[in-house]
């Protein structure tokens, strides 16, 4: 089992660099961070692969677009309580959600991959040819 | 903005240590939850995304429901993170029952990372008349 633990490492270094920044030093960012899906990016490979916890939203009430660098995420999420039910608890959120996350590489939006299982969508987004590093013979 | 409100993130809240009794040492989280009662049955609706069905457990015992869902960290071999905005970990989550739930007819059922657990009640606790002498 591996005891290291790279999300709280990444998530400490994120959250002082948000705090930084919410500080007004920099003026407003453009990250869309906060907003709901919370998404991871990782690597793999050449491909990124934004992976997003969305529990209780269905597959047919997300829609995802790609368009150059930037995956756009919007659906809704609702709750249904079966008829005269009395509520005891509710910790549970419902309504809509639209963002937008930009990757630093363009997108082949043709090879573009989306799996949904256990309530966490995750969107394989391979690099463009265009941005596929090219060796030049020197003459 | 219409009706439907925007959707705000929710922080998960990690189980403190020493509280949740945890042996292996990773992170435990508290998946969010709603409550909520009709005529024959009380229902728990739980969030854990990312568990298997397989790796969802639910016992009672001595009137204590404990939820835990584990979640297999291997899917997430192979990948360097880049931007990180949510933590992974496994939830965890006990609720003690009255005596008005019928221990034998708790149901489960698991869909899109929701857990929906189903506690009949037991018959006692319909309402039930008393006859002045």
């Amino acid at each position: 089992m591996n005891f290291s633990d790279p999300f709280e490492a990444l998530l400490g270094l994120q959250r002082a660099l948000d705090a930084y920044r919410s500080s007004n030093w920099l003026g407003s960012g453009t990250s869309g961070g906060g907003a709901f899906p919370p998404i991871n990016v990782f690597r793999k490979g050449d491909t990124f692969v934004a992976v997003t916890e969305v529990p209780g939203i269905k597959k047919s009430d997300i829609d995802i677009q790609i368009e150059g660098n930037t995956i756009r995420l919007a659906g809704t999420k609702s709750i249904d309580y079966s008829g005269k039910a009395s509520i005891h608890r509710r910790e549970r959120l419902a309504g809509r959600f639209d963002r937008a996350i930009t990757i630093p590489v363009e997108i082949d939006t043709e090879r573009v991959k989306a799996e949904y299982q256990d309530g966490i969508l995750s969107i394989s987004l391979p690099p463009h040819e265009r941005e596929k590093p090219r060796s030049i013979k020197i003459s | 903005m219409d009706e439907a409100q925007s959707l705000a993130v929710q922080q998960k809240k990690v189980i403190e240590e020493g509280k949740g009794e945890k042996t292996v040492p990773s992170r435990y989280y508290v998946p969010n939850a709603d409550i909520y009662e009709t005529d024959d049955a009380l229902t728990i609706v739980l969030e854990v995304p990312g568990v298997e069905r397989k790796d969802l457990s639910v016992s009672l015992e001595n009137d204590v429901l404990r939820i835990e869902g584990q979640i297999d960290f291997s899917k997430y071999d192979g990948f360097e993170p880049v931007y990180s905005e949510y933590n992974v970990g496994h939830f965890a989550r006990a609720f003690t029952l009255s005596d008005k739930i019928d221990p034998e007819g708790i149901s489960a059922a698991s869909e899109d990372g929701v857990l929906t657990l189903t506690l009949k009640k037991s018959r006692q606790a319909a309402p039930r008349r008393i006859a002045i002498q």
